[in-house]
């Protein structure tokens, strides 16, 4: 009892240790707290999908009832933002190249003649392709307005789609990216924080005064594993916090369930983190070696792309990546309200990922030859 | 020659810097100073004197705040790349890039110098050949020997002939042969190329070869002279003492140390005792305190004086730390560690070998440390003492061969076991963001000291070794860093100690107290265990081992080992010179025959 | 002969820089590997385009036109419908994440659709808000003929008035491939990384190190400094835009419809920005551990969000515009995308050349000045 007492009392000693290293300074302080507010906010506000203004440039030719109810349905929608208005087709090229609108609307003379005869009339639209995917959607845009358009002149499809989104009723993709960020954005924290502390008290000759005190590599691992983690789940909170409070996206599961996954998530990140550490010889060398994995662990880990979109390949090298795992389980507790046994699975790797680097850290601690 | 301007002239200079608790700290405090062209001229100081600021002043590194400072005729304040250009600096750490190999650390600072390609070739020769690196030009820079790196260090410093060559500390952690070898080179290029240099050293015997010595204090100059000048002050003073029989010098030198009105400085030196008596001592107090020793006049040094000086400004400014030595530590007569059988040896090593690939770091190496010795491990740079170290330590796995230390072996015992011992480490290794309580209540707490324990221990560190302990421990001066971690290295009172290089770096008085602490510890039964390239240091030892290139050379008490060596008198540098360069002829001749 | 001074110690400044880059390894791993990876894994790994997307068809009504109506859904090439039988289960498979979204058909459905007014009920797992999108374009798609059919049999042409119909043309990226605009956007985000990485910790590690001190008391001078500590990874940066044209030109086959002149000529200014500010950080913080945190913070994360890399910046609200036009990144991406996938366009190349370069003087003169030869 005694004996599990001063276990437990010399981690502490390490835990605070960490912990006053980490928060001494003021500017140590803000680096770790500050950033994840910022780029919270920032990538809340920049990292989104959504077409909210579409500069449009309109040419009509037509100048007829038609066309302008058609023209004042764009408008009416709020999204489209008429930049120009052209006179002649040889002026669209310079509005797009320049970038000053994303589309024009081109209404040809005989639109509204064509329109009387019952037959169809072509209106033309060109997009500027150099981001597909806004041009994508701003083509569906104009297509769902043509399509009101048409059924308000009584061309009322024979069966209609009712669309309902789950979870995300405007299918808005910050829904998607925000939750998303509480993982991603504390992992790339903790570990970098894991990975340069080992190497920092190697480069600065600390470690081996660590080593030969009576501390066993476990409670050093515990010791540098847990305030690691604290910080990660800090920042993921922050991120929470405006996550709920600022962009008011409703969570709809638990938030212990929440946190149990983030903990299992964070251990693994660490343990990874700290197992890089325990193999470089320096500082530069850490933090070399974490921008090379940590490029692929976010790109692989259905942050922006989704998993299933990728070659199968590819899917199965993603069941050694903890955010994966992480950004799953977050975005399915925070927007889908899933509870443990929904995602229990996402528990798996996770865990696994941390048995093993977490002992091979440990191990490496005191069996890596310098 | 008195005509010749000064090649520095330093008029009034004021330098602060923020303290820990927010106040100032005068680094420098109105220092006035000159230096004549084509000569050597030491600053010697303890620590926190200001050499180091003084000389990154000079260096054009630092602004003075008030005062003046000429090099080379001019205002360095002014026109610091002017400065630059003429000078060659060498820090206390010099900066070699240890991944680059020794030919290209010496290329590229040539090439910054801009020195020409054939007297590029010529000095390069020259260089190579007086620092003995000939051999090693395609080693990179980072696998040399802290004495090879320094050497290095001082060739990069001077691929030119620079009109003032500046050198902090250059001898810091370097051995006797390669700090001979180090001044060989300077005194050299003073004598052939007039060269005027200006070093800080704590070493008085370096300061000995200089023409000028300045003595600094607390950003002051306390003194300045010839050597000769200098020496004079202490003379009639000096004494050597000789232990009546059964009494060990240090035990005579211990007490002698703490009493400070009749003594100003006592070491042991050959199973003898050297002391300077203070000036207005009380003869029958003194005769008390010698206890029978038969007293022999002996001539005054310029350590002697230095001593004198220092103590003097000490009791000036009352309150100040260098006043009286340190107290004895009060320790707990109750040690965890010790070894409960005092008859055996405490640590055993037996045909002890560690191979780096296919290099020999230890060879076959064994010796034993009995209960309460002070055991020192001796050798150059490079010979395996921190290899030998490492391993006794759990930090390093041996290659083959026993070892025993405490009754187990650390790299596999459980980790209780490193519970009795203590290691400070060569290099300064604590945690340099966090106070100096910060470091040892984590420290304390690592070896299992908690609450009200720890909080006694952590207080009477503090004190025992005069730290603040709301200083950031990473801004401390060097000869606080090296108490700090003999502080965190002793708070949970090991009953075995490993100290790795301990006083290097840290000027004489601060060494004076801290050996007092380690022979009081070794009173108590602490086996100790230490290196030092301070010569006169292992003096303090029951035995001492010398160490070259992984082989141990001799092993015996200081006395057998200055007999075995044959060098007459008492000095220990010589010996220790002369039994690694027999050991070296004996090799090459042995490797010739082969 | 100052001139000539300068030079010489620029030489042997960089052949020691270069010395020190190529003996770590993890140098040229970030370098050169980094670089191919991501390379690789946003040509074949990163798709936005979703396909085989699960589909839960619920059928309540077991009419033979609610079944050719739904039929329609396995003649999509993105669609993989399975036939639940009851509501409740596919509700199921939707929570646990087996399927992307759920088709009913309702009870009423034919008798609906007699009256005209039939409707499905299409239900979307939100969560993944891009690919509901994709998935409901898909679906009404695969159902537009069905639906035809069954409109045309249930009465001829439905519709006597005409109605508008789009012609569509994508201009610069006719076929839509996000690899287009991924792969160009990849130059700089690769150019970024290997910037702002290999260069943090330069000037950091010397301090730390205490080289710093060294080679401040000799001739060299702060710019040289910097300048010698650029050249060398402008080089991998250059070899790295190598790597990135040869695999847009041949492998992903990325039009390049601008001149390969301005696009390395705007890639290798960008390059030179992107190191100055690694450069910067690490002068200025003197510490690794700080200088790597803050460049992780400054360059690879900004880089994706916030340089229209993946995110369109006419979305987002005017302060996070204003923000990103801060961004060195964002100028470049617009210029390289442009130059990729619409041709030389001068005015901006001039412009953006302007920015890019304004950029590097000023973050060389402030390493400049974080290396002025002062310890205090």
């Amino acid at each position: 009892m005694a004996g599990a007492l001063a276990y437990l009392a010399q981690i502490l000693f390490l835990i605070r240790k960490e912990l006053r290293d980490l928060f001494k300074d003021r500017s140590s302080r803000a680096l770790l707290i500050a950033p994840a507010i910022i780029q919270s906010l920032l990538f809340g506000y920049g990292g989104t999908f959504d077409l909210t203004h579409v500069p449009y440039a309109l040419l009509d030719q037509s100048r007829g009832s038609a066309s302008r109810e058609l023209v004042a349905r764009l408008d009416g929608t709020g999204v489209f933002e008429r930049e120009a208005t052209l006179s002649s087709a040889s002026q669209i090229a310079g509005q797009i190249d320049a970038g000053r609108v994303l589309l024009a609307v081109s209404i040809p003379p005989d639109f509204e003649t064509l329109l009387a005869a019952g037959s169809e009339a072509p209106v033309q639209v060109i997009l500027d392709g150099r981001n597909s995917a806004t041009a994508s959607a701003a083509a569906g845009y104009v297509a769902s307005v043509v399509a009101a358009f048409n059924a308000e002149r009584g061309n009322a499809p024979a069966v209609t789609i009712d669309r309902r989104a789950w979870f995300n009723p405007n299918l808005q993709s910050r829904w998607n990216l925000m939750p998303a960020l509480i993982a991603a954005l504390s992992m790339l924290q903790t570990l970098m924080l894991s990975a340069m502390s080992v190497a920092r008290e190697r480069e600065q000759g600390t470690f081996d005064q660590l080593l030969v005190t009576p501390l066993t590599p476990t409670q050093i691992l515990i010791g540098k594993a847990l305030p690691t983690m604290a910080v990660g789940i800090l920042q993921s909170t922050l991120i929470f916090l405006v996550i709920l409070f600022w962009f008011r996206i409703p969570i709809s599961g638990s938030v212990p369930l929440l946190y149990l996954g983030l903990a299992s998530f964070t251990l693994a990140s660490v343990g990874i983190g700290l197992s890089i550490s325990a193999v470089s010889l320096n500082m530069q060398q850490a933090m070399l070696y974490t921008f090379l994995l940590v490029m692929p662990l976010m790109l692989l880990s259905g942050m922006i792309t989704p998993v299933a979109n990728m070659p199968e390949i590819l899917q199965i090298a993603t069941y050694a990546n903890p955010l994966r795992f992480g950004i799953d389980l977050v975005r399915r507790v925070y927007l889908e309200g899933a509870g443990l046994s929904d995602i229990a699975f996402d528990f798996v790797p996770l865990l696994c990922i941390a048995a093993v680097t977490l002992p091979l850290a440990a191990w490496l601690f005191r069996n890596r030859l310098s | 020659m008195s005509a010749r301007p000064p090649i520095v002239a330093a008029e009034g200079l004021r330098k602060t810097f923020e303290g820990p608790d927010g106040g100032e700290v005068a680094a420098l405090d109105g220092l006035t100073l000159q230096m004549r062209p084509g000569e050597l001229t030491a600053l010697v100081g303890p620590d926190g004197a200001g050499k180091t600021t003084l000389i990154r002043m000079v260096a054009g590194l630092l602004r003075p705040e008030a005062g003046t400072l000429q090099v080379l005729g001019r205002d360095v304040t002014a026109d610091p790349q002017g400065v630059q250009d003429r000078i060659s600096y060498m820090p206390q750490r010099f900066g070699l890039y240890d991944d680059l190999s020794v030919q290209e650390n010496l290329d590229l600072y040539a090439d910054l110098h801009g020195v020409p390609g054939e007297e590029r070739r010529e000095r390069f020769a020259r260089m190579l050949e007086m620092t003995d690196l000939a051999r090693f030009t395609a080693r990179p820079a980072g696998k040399l020997s802290g004495g090879m790196k320094q050497k290095l260090g001082l060739a990069c410093t001077l691929v030119r002939s620079p009109e003032l060559l500046l050198l902090d500390e250059p001898s810091v952690g370097v051995d006797p042969l390669s700090r001979r070898d180090l001044w060989k080179i300077v005194q050299q290029l003073v004598d052939e190329e007039q060269l005027s240099v200006l070093v800080s050293t704590a070493y008085m015997d370096e300061a000995e070869r200089c023409a000028q010595v300045w003595v600094l204090n607390r950003g002051k100059v306390l003194d300045r002279g010839t050597p000769e000048e200098l020496r004079a002050r202490a003379r009639g003073l000096t004494f050597l003492a000789v232990p009546p029989a059964g009494m060990r010098a240090r035990e005579l030198q211990a007490r002698m140390v703490d009493a400070p009105r009749e003594v100003v400085d006592a070491v042991p030196a050959g199973g003898r005792v050297r002391f300077i008596r203070q000036p207005g001592a009380d003869e029958a107090a003194l005769g008390t305190l010698l206890a029978g020793a038969e007293l022999l006049p002996r001539e005054e040094e310029l350590e002697d004086t230095f001593m004198m000086l220092l103590r003097q400004h000490a009791a000036e400014t009352a309150g100040d730390p260098a006043a009286a030595p340190a107290p004895a530590p009060a320790l707990d007569p109750a040690r965890g560690a010790a070894p409960a059988a005092a008859a055996g040896p405490v640590i055993e090593v037996r045909d002890l070998v560690r191979k780096f690939g296919d290099f020999t770091a230890v060879a076959s190496t064994s010796f034993d440390v009995m209960p309460g010795e002070i055991f020192g491990l001796l050798g150059p740079n490079g010979a395996g003492k921190t290899t030998t170290f490492r391993m006794l330590c759990g930090l390093l796995p041996a290659t083959s061969g026993k070892l025993d230390v405490g009754g187990r072996d650390l790299r596999s015992a459980r980790a209780r076991a490193r519970a009795g011992i203590g290691y400070v480490s060569q290099k300064f290794a604590l945690y340099g963001n966090l106070s100096v309580r910060e470091n040892l209540e984590f420290f304390g707490g690592a070896y299992g000291l908690r609450g009200r324990a720890l909080k006694a221990r952590v207080a009477a560190a503090l004190e025992e070794f005069e730290l603040d302990p709301g200083a950031r421990s990473g801004d401390l001066p060097a000869g606080y860093k090296q108490r700090l971690a003999m502080a965190a290295g002793l708070l949970h009172q090991p009953g075995i100690l490993f100290l790795d290089e301990p006083t290097s770096g840290i000027d004489p008085l601060a060494r004076r107290a801290f050996w007092r602490t380690i022979t009081a510890l070794s009173a108590q039964g602490v086996t100790v265990i230490v290196t030092t390239h301070f010569m006169e240091e292992a003096e303090y030892c029951d035995r001492i081992a010398i160490q070259d290139a992984g082989e141990m050379l001799i092993i015996g008490t200081p006395r057998e080992v200055r007999a075995e060596a044959g060098t007459a008198g008492t000095d220990m540098n010589a010996a220790f010179i002369g039994i690694v360069e027999q050991a070296r002829a004996r090799r090459r001749d042995a490797e010739a025959a082969a | 002969m100052r001139l000539s001074g300068t030079l010489s110690r620029l030489a042997a400044l960089t052949r020691k820089e270069t010395r020190q880059m190529l003996r770590d390894r993890s140098n040229l791993m970030v370098g050169f590997l980094l670089p191919l990876v991501l390379i690789l894994l946003f040509g074949y790994g990163l798709s936005f385009d979703v396909k085989d997307a699960r589909i839960a068809v619920v059928m309540q009504n077991d009419s033979l036109p609610a079944r050719e109506a739904a039929m329609g859904l396995t003649g999509s090439d993105y669609l993989s419908p399975v036939w639940i039988h009851s509501m409740q289960q596919a509700e199921e498979m939707m929570m646990a994440g087996e399927v992307d979204a759920i088709l009913r058909v309702p009870h009423d459905f034919l008798r609906q659709l007699a009256l005209g007014d039939a409707r499905v009920q299409l239900i979307l797992n939100g969560v993944d808000s891009n690919t509901a999108s994709s998935v409901e374009s898909y679906v009404s798609g695969a159902l537009a003929v069905p639906f035809a059919q069954l409109a045309d049999r249930r009465g001829g042409k439905a519709a006597s008035s005409g109605q508008a119909v789009i012609v569509q043309r994508t201009w610069f990226n006719e076929p839509g491939e996000s690899t287009w605009f991924l792969v160009p956007g990849l130059i700089v985000l690769i150019l970024t990384l290997v910037g702002a990485l290999l260069t943090s910790l330069l000037v950091a590690r010397e301090w730390e190190r205490g080289t710093m001190e060294s080679l401040f008391v000799t001739p060299v001078r702060p710019l040289e400094l910097v300048l010698s500590k650029l050249a060398p990874y402008m080089v991998i940066g250059a070899i790295d835009l190598a790597m990135c044209l040869a695999t847009a030109r041949w492998l992903f086959e990325v039009p390049m419809r601008g001149s390969l002149a301005a696009i390395v000529g705007v890639s290798m200014l960008y390059l030179l920005v992107s190191l100055s500010l690694g450069l910067l950080i690490s002068a200025a913080m003197r510490n690794q551990f700080a200088a790597s945190q803050l460049a992780l913070l400054t360059s690879f994360m900004p880089a994706i969000m916030l340089s229209g890399f993946v995110f369109d910046l006419r979305n987002v609200p005017v302060v996070i515009q204003v923000v990103s036009q801060f961004l060195p990144a964002t100028h470049f991406m617009g210029l390289i995308k442009t130059l990729f996938m619409a041709g030389d366009n001068w005015p901006e190349i001039w412009r953006t050349s302007a920015i890019l370069a304004l950029y590097a003087v000023i973050l060389i003169a402030l390493t400049r000045r974080a290396l002025k030869k002062k310890l205090d």
